[in-house]
């Protein structure tokens, strides 16, 4: 038990910082690079991700989320649990396109030990070869507000998928 | 009023802390709302720095155990404490008495943060650290040079380092002179785009800063916004005076202030958005240079004026 409980609308200040300002830090396990291209257009000017907060941030150590691309292969593994383990707490990481998810049609390869979900917890998947910007937007939001909820708490089991369906009319 | 009641104020209220943390949040918000509209966009919403200290507050750090940590969680405590303090000297009210600071400490409270950052970078004993603290060194022994002369040129011309009396001069072709050689000065002392190399996004990882996370990098946020309300300060106070002793109230004194401020951030912010990155070898030789000459003039036409004219 804690001697000193915070207060109350300190957890509601943060819960709200929490979720309007994630700061991303990408992660390419091996990708073909298509799903980099999307997370850079997503921060482009044209999708302007940074009116929701998001900012592409240099090192893993200033990132709340971890968005990950490519099948996660045997040379990648270990460098996928460093950074993942020299991000901060509050965490939360997003598997971006099919690759991370599925391994999608490099299944079954020998030089591949993915999906990601056997090394880390993936808290949202955002499908599509490549998704594009507006998926990634709307699962980096996804994951924005789980942080808000769950703060320190370990994650959970269940996962959230973000689709372009949700943010296209 | 008692002189120390009046240095406190102005140390914990205007231009203190109180006024100078709202308003380096501000400025940190119009400098990456100015660059998103050069840029066509919307651009991250007003609270967005608040928001962004606030969750950093909330975030665990990585265990840093020894004497080694406990310096390295110190650099951005010291950075916070001189950019708010140089804040505070800042001569924003015409004659409002307490305690005098002269244009020395003032520059020394300013240098320290950089100071504070070239240590933390080595001191995080990561290589991407101590190539950014590497790299802020060689900016920084560049620019001081001629933000120094500069600033010794006006308080040559004016006899004086008393900040009081700087601020309340007349100015001159000399001191627009230096005014300008600070403007130009204020880029690589903010790490702003034409010089933003030694925190090279992306480009070093985040420099300095890179092994920096929770509370501490909030830190070193606030020390940077106090920073550009501190450099930018300085420039308001100097283009001021004038208008300010012709009106002489102390409120319009203090909106004055505000204005000229974000005039400036403007400024820098629109060469920020218009302009690349150089690399340390451009940055270094646009000081020595193109800038140093300017400066060498200033500083010998104020000694002329003042010893044989």
């Amino acid at each position: 038990m804690k001697l000193w409980k915070r207060p109350k609308f300190w957890q509601r200040l943060m819960c709200s910082a929490r979720r309007r300002s994630p700061w991303l830090f990408h992660m390419n396990s091996g990708s073909c690079n298509g799903c980099d291209i999307e997370i850079i257009a997503a921060l482009s000017p044209r999708y302007d991700a940074e009116q929701l907060g998001v900012l592409l941030q240099g090192s893993p150590r200033h990132a709340d989320i971890l968005c990950v691309t490519g099948p996660v292969t045997n040379k990648a593994v270990n460098a996928v649990k460093t950074v993942y383990d020299q991000v901060c707490g509050p965490k939360a990481v997003v598997a971006i396109g099919s690759c991370p998810a599925t391994t999608n049609v490099f299944i079954d390869s020998r030089t591949l030990d993915g999906p990601l979900d056997k090394h880390l917890p993936v808290d949202v998947y955002v499908p599509g070869c490549p998704p594009r910007p507006d998926a990634i937007i709307a699962g980096v939001v996804k994951a924005a507000t789980l942080l808000a909820e769950r703060g320190n708490n370990p994650p959970q089991t269940e996962v959230a998928i973000a689709t372009t369906a949700e943010v296209q009319p | 009023m008692n002189p120390m009641l009046t240095a406190l104020a102005r140390l914990l209220i205007f231009p203190g802390l109180l006024f100078a943390v709202p308003a380096a949040w501000f400025f940190l918000w119009v400098e990456r709302k100015a660059v998103a509209l050069m840029q066509e966009r919307v651009g991250p919403p007003f609270m967005q720095p608040f928001w962004d200290f606030m969750k950093l507050l909330g975030k665990s750090t990585p265990p840093r155990p020894g004497i080694a940590g406990f310096i390295m969680r110190a650099w951005p405590l010291i950075a916070v404490g001189s950019a708010a303090g140089a804040v505070g000297l800042l001569p924003v009210l015409p004659a409002s008495g307490g305690f005098e600071g002269d244009l020395i400490l003032l520059l020394a409270l300013l240098e320290l943060p950089s100071i504070c950052i070239i240590s933390a970078g080595f001191s995080s004993r990561s290589i991407f650290g101590e190539i950014g603290s590497a790299r802020e060194a060689a900016l920084s022994v560049s620019y001081n040079i001629v933000f120094l002369l500069a600033i010794v040129s006006i308080a040559a011309s004016q006899h004086t380092f008393r900040l009081e009396a700087l601020a309340a001069m007349h100015p001159t072709f000399l001191t627009v002179l230096g005014i300008i050689a600070i403007l130009i000065c204020l880029p690589a002392k903010l790490h702003i785009n034409p010089f933003s190399l030694p925190n090279a996004e992306q480009e070093i990882y985040a420099g300095p800063m890179t092994e920096y996370a929770g509370p501490e990098l909030a830190m070193w946020e606030l020390a940077h916004g106090l920073e550009w309300v501190a450099a930018t300060g300085l420039v308001a106070t100097l283009v001021a005076p004038r208008i300010t002793l012709a009106w002489g109230t102390t409120l319009l004194a203090g909106a004055l202030f505000v204005v000229l401020s974000v005039a400036v951030v403007l400024l820098l912010s629109v060469l920020a958005a218009a302009t690349a990155r150089l690399a340390i070898d451009s940055s270094v030789r646009f000081y020595w240079q193109c800038t140093l000459i300017f400066a060498v003039l200033a500083i010998s036409s104020a000694l002329f004026v003042r010893f044989w004219l």
